[in-house]
């Protein structure tokens, strides 16, 4: 793992282009030497990659990484195992829990079912990045104030869905912040304390 | 999930010579030398091979395609929504709440806020059921190329109430319920970009067609967008779902109603059940009880009931006969 902090925030981590450059050569010979494609508009292949590890380059919490992976790596896994970012949680890995959520431009998404090739040339959020330094964010600090966290395994999901909805939405009620972490399952029922928080946390944002 | 090889073309003729299976056919079992599918939001795609369902040698990503992550909305021509568009992009999208409110209710109702940031449109509809035995590795049934319906004896709790003979899993799109009652129709494009246009409700397949898949989808053939009608003057519509839990989940039983009203009196209606039958289930004969009526609350009951009428339930899900009329008769009394 390789982390680049001076260079900009990968905008075009995805190589198509790069890899097109490096093989334009080779490809423009075939065009000219092949009779048939004379006059016509070949577009070049797409390429393929895979089935083992290809180099990826990801924007992470304004960082650029480079690393590997393989096409059927999720981004959770690339996250915790490759870049050592272990705030995200992997538990159903089917979508169905929320715990693995991380922001892609800006969304909310489940890192278990992303896979890793098709984000490179996105902005992606963990947990890691809400706080600014050691300075916690708002939320993180309501949490804590309004003890929302339990065995805190669905906590960095949790706060990354309320992050989120706080983004999106200065003052919101009740029922909002319900709707925002509909899909974070807590088996430690910290529901109430969620809710109290992410109201509390509004409210400090001011 | 096995290794594959990815491939992200940027044109639809490339991603077209790129696919050489529909997921539905490696499902069975049946071997395609180095399967290539498509691949959009991935969240059934995925989920699948994990599951070790299907085990495709490559998939072609669709998501570089350029313009199919557009909704349009024209009073006169209607709302034309492209395959790749997520269904977060539907439930905030404006117009849709306006015109189209049983679309909007079905959207929002849909799965996590977290899926639908990935969910696209295109993939919604191309969905697999999510029965608890098509979904395990373990029960070869016959929508995997099996010769047995474990469902039929077995815990069929979410199963259908109409249509269970063969195979009486549910189809698990409640988009299509409201995208159904509206009349839309889907955009398929087939090699050398020839399109054509089929009414959703005839592009889910049942079970006596083909039970190993769940609709019309060919090899190599994408959907590029859904279209709606303008909606008529007067409509009016509604949805509701019926889920275990509030949060999120799928339907246990969910109901659109569309209508064109002159006043309080209904011209015409579409009523649409979801997670009933194995494709979206027009419940004709509730509509011929509405047609030229005032909505009554005696009205609405009495559709409620004609809605079910002819259900086969199996042994555990006669629940949902009740679960049913009591949506159905909400949706009616929301229309006014
Ligand atoms: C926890 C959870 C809850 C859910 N709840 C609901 C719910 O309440 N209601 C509901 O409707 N859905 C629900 N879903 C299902 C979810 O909405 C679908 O899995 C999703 O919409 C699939 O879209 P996708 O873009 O991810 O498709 P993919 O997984 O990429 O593809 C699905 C299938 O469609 C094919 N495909 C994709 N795009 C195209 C295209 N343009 N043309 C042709 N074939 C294509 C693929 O080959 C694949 O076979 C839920 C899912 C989860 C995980
Ligand atoms: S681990 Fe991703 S949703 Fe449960
Ligand atoms: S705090 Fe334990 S799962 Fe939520």
């Amino acid at each position: 793992m390789k982390k680049e902090e001076n260079k900009p925030a990968g905008k075009k981590g995805f190589s198509r282009r790069n890899f097109l450059r490096g093989t334009g050569l080779t490809a423009a010979g075939m065009v000219v030497g092949t009779k048939g494609f004379a006059g016509e508009f070949a577009p070049a292949a797409a390429p393929v990659y895979g089935p083992d590890e290809v180099p990826v380059t990801l924007s992470v919490n304004d960082g650029s990484y480079q690393t590997l992976a393989r096409p059927d790596e999720v981004l959770v896994d690339t996250l915790r195992e490759r870049l050592d970012l272990t705030g995200t949680k992997l538990v159903c890995g089917r979508g169905a829990c929320s715990a693995c959520t991380v922001m892609v431009d800006d969304k909310p998404v489940c890192s278990c079912l992303t896979l890793t090739m098709e984000v490179q040339d996105k902005k992606i959020t963990t947990i890691e990045g809400v706080a600014d330094g050691d300075e916690l964010h708002p939320i993180q600090q309501a949490f804590i104030d309004e003890d929302a966290s339990m065995c805190g395994f669905c906590t960095p999901g949790m706060i990354m869905s309320c992050k989120s909805l706080l983004d999106r939405n200065s003052n919101p009620s009740l029922d909002e912040v319900k709707k925002a972490v509909r899909g974070n399952l807590c088996r430690c029922g910290t529901y109430p304390h969620v809710f109290k928080a992410t109201l509390k946390a509004a409210e400090r944002m001011g | 999930m096995k290794k594959f090889t990815w491939v992200q073309p940027d044109n639809i003729d490339e991603a077209q010579r790129q696919i050489n299976a529909v997921t539905a056919t490696i499902a069975t079992g049946k071997t395609i030398q180095g399967a290539a599918v498509i691949k959009a939001g991935g969240v059934d795609l995925l989920d699948l091979m994990k599951e070790n369902i299907i085990a495709p040698a490559k998939i072609v990503s669709i998501n570089a395609l350029p313009g199919l992550g557009k909704i349009g909305f024209d009073e006169k021509s209607g709302l034309r929504i492209g395959a790749l568009v997520k269904l977060s992009d539907l439930e905030e999208n404006a117009e849709i709440k306006k015109h189209y409110a049983a679309l909007h209710e079905s959207v929002s109702h849909a799965a996590t806020p977290q899926i639908r940031n990935m969910a696209t449109l295109g993939g919604n509809l191309a969905q697999r059921p999510r029965c608890w035995y098509f979904r395990s590795e373990d029960h070869k049934c016959l929508k995997k190329g099996g010769t047995k319906c474990f469902a039929q004896e077995g815990q069929n709790q979410i199963h259908g109430i109409f249509n269970t003979e063969i195979c009486p899993c549910v189809h698990s799109s409640s988009v299509s319920t409201a995208l159904v009652a509206f009349g839309a129709q889907v955009e398929i494009t087939g090699a050398k970009g020839k399109l054509r246009n089929v009414p959703l409700a005839e592009f889910f397949v049942s079970p006596q067609v083909d039970v190993t898949r769940e609709n019309i989808l060919e090899r190599g053939e994408i959907i590029t967008a859904l279209t709606v009608p303008a909606p008529p003057k007067g409509q009016k519509s509604w949805y509701i779902k019926q889920a275990a839990k509030e949060s999120y989940d799928w339907a246990l039983a969910d109901a659109a109603v569309v209508a064109q009203m002159s006043g309080d009196t209904i011209k015409d209606v579409k009523i649409v059940l979801g997670a009933a039958a194995p494709t979206p289930y027009r419940a004709t004969a509730a509509e011929q009880l509405l047609r030229g009526q005032k909505v009554s609350e005696k009205l609405a009951v009495q559709v409620g009931t004609a809605a079910v009428e002819g259900a086969t339930p199996l042994a555990h899900n006669a629940y949902k006969v009740p679960m049913f009329k009591a949506i159905v008769k909400e949706c009616v009394l929301n229309l006014v």
